[in-house]
Order: C-alpha cells, then structure tokens, then sequence
C-alpha cells in the first residue's frame, strides 16, 4: 500500500486494541447514505517508475525556451547550494515553528531573512512572508486603511501591473475600499507627481509607489512619497528585491521614507515554476508593526539565558485575534523564504549588487540592438532598471508568434492593458542572457518586423 | 551563531554568478543606493554548513513523529518533489503562452478533475495559494452570489466556536460579520442554537467536518437543510478532509463550496510554514465565480482561462496561476494512490487515531469526547493533571519534545480546556505509536513524581523554554552589528 507501513498482523491488533471487528466499523458516526460514494473519474495507482515516466515525458514535451519574458517574474541563476539545502527534510517537511524549541533552525533562518528584508528596504521590520508580490500588495493596501483610520481611498498608478491591480480589488473589494487610478505620463512612462495635485480636497489612506514600474521605468519616488506624506497618505513601495540592490530603499525615499515596502521575492532564488510558488514580502516602520500580517519571528531568551527565536506579536493573528485579526494568513510560504534566505547569504551585497547592474546592462544593450531596427522604438524616454518597453511598427502578436516558432519567447504584447502604447511589446534580459542571445534575438526581430512590414509599407499607421 | 557574524568583509563567492558590464550604466544617481544592504558576506562552505546545521535544530516529518492535529503531517513522498522540479518545470515562465505549457497545464487539468471526482463538486479552481485563501476565494464567492441575486440583507457568516481562527478571520475580509454558534457536549454543532441563529441575514455556514474536535457532525443533514431552507449556503472547510478522503464526499453532504488544503491531504511539504495550496471546488450555482485562472480542456488540447470567459468571477487572487509547483506534486500523490489508495488514506489515518486513543485511554489519559469515534485525530484533556499535580498541556508538549516527539496542537480548539489535538495520519507504524505511547505514560508518571521537570521542559532541545512574553513586550524583530557579541 502506497505509504502505509501497517502489515495485516498490525491491522489485527490494532482494531483488537480498539474492539471493532474491522476498519469501516470505525466510520459508524457517519450517516450510511453519505457513505461510500464512487470514485470515478480517479485512474488506477501508477508506481514511482510509471508516475517517473508520465512525468518527464510531459517535462520534455514542454521543453526549455529562451526567454525575455519578464512582468513580474524573473529568470535568475540560482546556486546549486540554494535547492539541495531548501529541501534537506528537516526545512522541507517541518511545519510552522508553534514549537519554538523543537524549531529553531526555521525560527532562526526566519529572523536572518527578515533581517536581510528589512535591510534591503531600509525599514524597520520585515515579516516572514506572505503569498506572493501581488497579494502582499493587497495586504498593505488593508494595512494601511487600517493604520489611516480615516480614509479608504488608495491612490494606484496605472503603471502598477495590470495583474497585480487586478488582485488587490478581488482582495480589497469587500470592504469598501476605493482604489483611484493614477495617470502615468506616456511620454517618459512614469506616474506624474503632478496627478496627485489634481486630486486634491479628497483625503487618501495611501499612495502605491512603484519601483521600478511595471514598464521597467524608474519613478519619481523622492517626489511621489513627499506629496503622499503631504497629504496625509502613507507611501507603500512596491519594489523588486533585486533592484534594490542597486536603486535607494524605500526607507530613504522622500525626506521621510515610505512607510511599508511590497514585492514578490521570487527573483531571490525562487524558480520561475510556471508561476508559483513564489512569496510576497512585506517591510514596515516600526510604528506600524502591530498592523502588519503574517508570522513575525523575535528574537528572545531561553530559561538559561541563551538567545533563541520563537514566533512574536502573535496577538495580531487570526489564531489568537480570530475575526479581529489583521489578515486571514495563515500558512504562509516559508520554504520560499528558506531558499530566499540562502541565495542572499550566497551572493551577498555585492554579487546581488552586481547581478542588478547586469540585468540592467543587459536589458540596456538589448533595447538598444532592437531599436537599431527601422521602425522600432523605445516607447518611454524614463530611465529603466531591467525591463524595456519597445514600440514595433506592426502588430506584436504575430511577431511573437514567429519568434516562437524560433524556441524565444519574446516577451508581453501589452495590447490588452494599455492599448493606448500601440504596438508595445515589454522585453526583459536578466543576466542570464548573453551577447548572443541578445544578437539572435534582435535578428529575428528584424527578419519577422522587415517581412512584416512590406505589404504594410504606406504612410498610414498599420491597422491591427 | 548568526550569518551575519560569520560574515567578514570582503569574502565574495565569485563562481556562481557573471560579473558586471560596466557600472550602473543609465541610472541617475537620484535613484541609486548609496549605501550596501546589510547581507553577509560568507563563502559558499560558510553558507552550506551554517544553514545545514541550522537544519539539526529543527523537527520534522523526516526526522521525528509529528502528531500535530490539524496538519496532517504525514509523510511527503520524495517522488513528489523530484518531479515537480523537473527542469523544464522549473524554468517554465507564467507568462509563457499555453502551447509552451501543455504537459503542465494537463497535470494541473487532471488534478482539477481528481479533485473535483473526490469531492463529489461540479467545479474546481487551482489558484488559491493556501487554505485561507482558499477559504477568502470561498466566502467571497458566497457573497458574489448573493450580490448578483440582490440579496443584500444577507451579512453575516455562521461559524461553529469549535472553528479554526482563518474561518472568523475570512468571512471579516470579505465585508461579513460573524456570528458563533455553540457546541453541545457530544462535540457535534447545537442545532438548536443553530436554528436560533439562522435566518434572512445568514449568507452561510462555514463547517469542518471532521470538526476539529476530532468528531464526525452527526447532525450534518439536519444542518444542511436548516440553513439551505434559510437561504444560505454552506462552506466547507478542508482542512480535515484526510479523515474521509474517498468514504464521504463533501458535494454528497450537500456543501455548497469547499476548500481542499493540499499541503495536508495530499502531502505536499508544509516547509516550515508553507508554502500550501487551497483550491477551491463550487457546486453549479456558484461555478461562475470561481476564481481565475481556469484550466480548460478541448480536443486534448489545454488553455488557462481568464476574465473573457469568465466575466462573473470574483477575480484573481495572485499574480500567476496559483502555487503550480504545490499543484504538481499533489498530482504526483493522487496518481501515486489512485482511488483505491485514496480510500486506504482515511481507512489508515482513522485506524491509527482510535488505536492511539484506545492506547492512550488505557495509559490513564482523559478523552475530551470518550462516547465518540475518532476521526483521524482526537483530544486528550490534561484539565484533571492540572488540577491535581498544576502540569499543564504546554508543560506536557514541552516534555515530548526531550523524548524525541514533536508536541500535538496545544489549547486548540479554545474550548475543551488543557487540550492536546492528536493526529497521528495514515503514515505512521504501529510501532512508532506504541513508542509515541510509552512516552506518554512515561510524562504521566514523571507528572505525578516529579512535576517540576515537565514544568521546566524541555530540557533535551537546542535550547530551553523560550520567554515569548519578553518576545512580544520587547520586539527584537532584526539583527543590529552592536548585538554581535551574543
């Protein structure tokens, strides 16, 4: 039987011990017409070798591709050492340290891994996640109604990615909670400090400040907190923790630093993985400790005196506070963190530095071999981190569709979300890439956009 | 010993990622940091034997019995790992289009079959990421439905006291209030407080059944047709699901939605707090506000779905599709078992839990609900040892860890007092039962003769009991360099 050690003679002295004459005599409780229902549908068991089999076929089938994707999900090196440590059994299989004791090498991994996010932002406190970039986004959007008391507007910029906006309304909805999008200016591809000013007179619990935004474009973070702080709004950063490597933490945005900091930790040793799991990380002034969501680890003191980690604040927790919790989380996504956790201490402040200016090389290099291209452009005039945002001379559907047919993905036709931009395409090459994946791929580009645009080659805009 | 005293400056690991081209190239200095994040600089050795053996200080499945009721720590499979993280899979971008994806989206389209043949629901979403979630995608759907009907008089969720905290936790963020409903003595819902309570405000029921007193709801037909006849709907909470897994259907039972954890009944890790995966299953009436994405099958060929399809759904809860990696190992273990395999799951967990109470009865234990079965877990109450020796179910937990156990849930659920949740799942021997037994009988004894060294438990761990008071009052929350002498 697949994982169940018991042999018969075990059986019969375990239901003698119980005094039942067989197993199902031990669902007598429950009422017999709810019993017994069918399974169909359920396919007879595969062994380890057929399950083996089934799956690498699929694997293969779905092959490896050159990717520029990017949108919210990055392709990393990770060290071998990050995943053979992550899933050594005593991380892997262990469960959220209720028992501080018997659970001190996640507690104590946990306080590091806080201590690394709370440095990267420049905030106070870091909690030990949350599920991912998207819904963390939505946490402290509740985070901060909660901590503004007064307001339930939270002002969002357009250059949020569409998705992740998408996923803080389903999760804020609710409870009446008014999300006001900001306008982005389509010339450099960053929010206008400006558009605040516009929406004067209604108070607002926070301001979102993208960086760098979902096209790539670095904002006016200085700028965008202090006129948030103005007006009475907390400044919630929503950063990439590779970026931050490079570009000035939240903490010392403006002339007094955001008040909470978001991102998806994913681009820190996580897989891409078709999308998950990934874990949302959160970062906070300390004022604010007490609203924010999630486990928190503190450090403390055994009977001894020795210094030991166990969970804290749990008073804010759905397991103590229950409907007047801060969030509903519980199990969070703590092997994510265990592997996050190892991949900095692995690269360091350097080398997480370093692979920072290489993404942006890259994508910089990337960028301009495509606007090399006659009819190609760069759509936004913003300085950039590591995504692009191109402007093709004809649809990009069809252009990434013929670049598949090459083994590239070539990265989000953003036709749908901003059909404003035209034929804007969003490239991102990380360090992974090299000059010549970068020279293939700008060679494609051209054959497919030069055959492409032939028949198209008048003086009117090519319709799509 | 922190990562961060083993760090010294300068120490680099050079051989694992490319140098930089050049500088920070087109970045005004407005936006560049100036000052290096505090990560350690520690060599590859120093990184691989710090956190290996930060990995001996923790119990886990692999290592000790775990019998943490509620969890369902049972054994996950390694098969289930290796080829989760094939690496195609790995590599595999979210956004890459559905025809680079069809292997995976046919084990995620599968696995949404397998679950919805297993709970007897019409429908079934992947995307939430854990059991909460699972359970705010369920509610939020109780209220889209009752929105598009405009029945908004209906705003309060009914909840069993027995419930876990996720359950109030939940129905608060999707805008309801909560509203309690007692337990009777025999562990089953008061049905009579429960009929008091119903009625043109309630939106629905959220049940665990198993509760999580360790009981199956005997009464679960009259409950269903109470609050139904009032116009609600009836939410059905997972988490206890190992307990009846191919022997009772929850769409049989006549829940309206269900949350399935698959970080428990289906064994995928719980890696030191996640990550899980709570999908949810919906009966037709609630179908079209599952949330997105979809797995859709047509002509053997598989698309993810999305908001043009589904207009009336309540909308997506994360950025991607939901914790695919969770989602693949799951269908590793549901293939591993088939449907044969899935019904020895309860069979095995049941017959471990009831031999382990009988064991545990015999060895001078008090059984919280003696007249009842187990489910696949139960409650021993530790109310008398308290009275009599002032040991209580914490100084006990404490205890079990010296002797090589993981402790069960402590003081949950809030009302049966001085509580120990026992689940011991399917993957134990008897062996290890007996073993888990004799420890127990052993803490009973050194309890009556010797209190004070359960009181001062454990002893046997890498350190001794934490003060979490002084945790919570002064918050150390991050390591500061001054700290570096400790």
């Amino acid at each position: 039987m697949p994982f169940i050690p018991h042999t018969e003679q075990d059986i019969r002295a375990m239901l003698a011990a119980i005094g039942v004459a067989s197993i199902e005599e031990l669902f007598d409780e429950i009422p017999r017409e709810l019993r017994g229902g069918a399974l169909a549908g359920i396919p007879p068991a595969l062994n380890e070798m057929e399950i083996t089999r089934l799956m690498r076929g699929r694997a293969e089938r779905d092959g490896t591709w050159l990717s520029f994707l990017g949108g919210g999900a990055y392709e990393h090196h990770i060290p071998a050492a990050v995943w053979q440590i992550a899933t050594r059994g005593e991380f892997y299989s262990a469960y959220t340290p209720y028992q501080a004791e018997a659970s001190q090498g996640t507690l104590q991994l946990l306080y590091e891994y806080q201590t690394m996010m709370a440095s990267l932002t420049a905030l106070d406190v870091a909690n030990a996640s949350l599920y991912d970039g998207a819904s963390a986004l939505a946490e402290a959007v509740l985070m901060a109604v909660r901590a503004h008391k007064s307001s339930k507007r939270v002002l969002m910029p357009a250059t949020v990615h569409p998705v992740w906006r998408r996923v803080v309304r389903t999760i804020v909805r609710n409870q009446g909670i008014e999300l006001v999008e900001l306008p982005y200016c389509t010339e450099a591809g960053h929010t206008l400090p400006e558009a605040l000013a516009k929406l004067e007179g209604a108070a607002a619990a926070a301001l979102v400040v993208p960086q760098p935004n979902f096209f790539g474009v670095l904002e006016p973070v200085d700028e965008l907190t202090d006129r948030a702080h103005a007006r009475g709004a907390l400044a919630v950063a929503l950063v990439n923790p590779v970026a931050l490597a490079l570009l000035k933490p939240p903490g010392e945005w403006g002339s007094r630093g955001a008040d909470i900091a978001v991102g998806e930790g994913q681009p820190l040793g996580v897989p891409l993985a078709s999308g998950g799991p990934y874990c949302g990380f959160m970062a906070c002034r300390k004022e604010l400790v007490r609203q924010m969501p999630g486990r928190i680890v503190g450090a403390t003191v055994d009977a001894e005196g020795r210094r030991g980690y166990t969970l804290t604040l749990q008073a804010r927790e759905q397991h103590i506070r229950r409907s007047k919790a801060t969030s509903n989380i519980c199990t969070n996504q703590g092997l994510m963190v265990t592997a996050a956790t190892i991949h900095m201490a692995l690269l360091g402040p350097a080398r997480l530095a370093e692979v920072a200016r290489a993404c942006h090389a890259n994508t910089l290099m990337l960028a301009s071999r495509l606007a090399a291209i006659r009819g190609v452009t760069r759509a936004f005039s913003g300085a950039i981190f590591h995504e692009a945002v191109m402007r093709l001379p004809t649809p990009v559907a069809p252009v990434l569709q013929a670049l598949k047919a090459q083994g590239i993905l070539g990265g989000l036709d953003l036709k749908r979300d901003y059909p404003e931009l035209g034929h804007a395409l969003l490239v991102c090459a990380t360090e992974t890439k090299n000059e010549e994946d970068l020279a293939l791929y700008a060679g494609h580009v051209a054959r497919i956009i030069g055959r492409r645009a032939r028949p198209a080659a008048c003086a009117l805009k090519p319709q799509t | 010993m922190l990562i961060f005293e083993r760090s010294r400056p300068g120490r680099r690991n050079s051989g694992q990622m490319p140098a930089a081209p050049g500088a920070a190239g087109a970045i005004p200095e407005r936006y560049l940091r100036t000052k290096p994040p505090l990560l350690p600089e520690a060599s590859e050795l120093d990184v691989v034997r710090h956190y290996t053996g930060l990995s001996h200080k923790n119990y886990s499945i692999d290592t000790h019995f775990y019998p943490l009721g509620s969890c369902t720590m049972k054994y996950n499979p390694r098969a289930s790992n290796a080829l989760a993280m094939l690496p195609q899979f790995l590599a595999r971008h979210p956004a890459a289009p559905d025809d680079t994806g069809q292997g995976f989206l046919a084990c995620l389209f599968e696995l949404q079959e397998m679950l919805r043949a297993m709970s007897g629901m019409a429908q079934v979403s992947l995307a939430p990421m854990a059991g909460a979630q699972g359970e705010f995608a369920g509610v939020a759907m109780i209220r889209a439905y009752h929105d598009s009907r405009g029945d908004a008089a209906r705003r309060e969720i009914l909840v069993p006291d027995a419930a876990h905290g996720t359950n109030p936790a939940s129905a608060v963020m999707c805008g309801y209030a909560v509203r309690e409903i007692a337990t009777d003595t025999d562990g089953n819902v008061d049905t009579a407080a429960l009929k008091v309570a119903v009625g043109p405000r309630t939106a629905g029921l959220m049940l665990t059944n198993p509760s999580t007193l360790g009981v199956f709801e005997r009464h679960i037909l009259e409950i269903e047709k109470a609050v139904h006849a009032a116009g609600g709907l009836l939410y059905y909470d997972g988490a206890n699901l190992n307990a009846i897994l191919g022997k009772v259907k929850p769409g049989d039972m006549g829940f309206d939605v269900i949350h399935i954890n698959l970080h428990k009944t289906f064994s995928t890790p719980h890696g030191g707090g996640g990550p899980g995966a709570g999908p949810v299953g919906v009966n037709d009436r609630l179908a079209p506000f599952l949330p997105l994405p979809l797995v859709a099958e047509s002509k053997g060929e598989y698309r993810l779905l999305s908001e043009a399809d589904r207009p009336l759904s309540i909308g997506r809860l994360g950025a991607q599709l939901g914790n695919a990696g969770v989602l693949l190992r799951a269908y590793v273990y549901m293939r591993m078992l088939g449907a044969e395999g899935m019904k020895r799951v309860a069979e095995f967990s049941t017959l471990n839990a009831n031999y382990l109470m009988a064991e545990l009865r015999k060895a001078g234990f008090e059984i919280a609900f003696p007249l009842r079965r187990a489910s696949h877990e139960f409650i021993v109450t530790l109310k008398r040892l308290k009275e009599e020796n002032g040991v209580t179910a914490l100084d006990v937990a404490k205890r079990l860890l010296d002797k090589g156990f993981h402790a069960p849930t402590t003081y949950f659920p809030l009302l049966v007092p001085e509580c120990l949740l026992i689940e011991p799942t399917e993957t134990e021997s008897k062996q290890t039962l007996d073993a888990f037994v004799a420890a127990m009988k052993e803490i009973l004894g050194e309890a009556r003769s010797v209190p004070q060294l359960l009181k001062t438990a454990p002893h046997a761990t890498p350190v001794r009991r934490l003060d979490e008071v002084r945790a919570a009052r002064e918050p150390d929350l991050t390591w500061k360099p001054v700290n570096s002498e400790r």
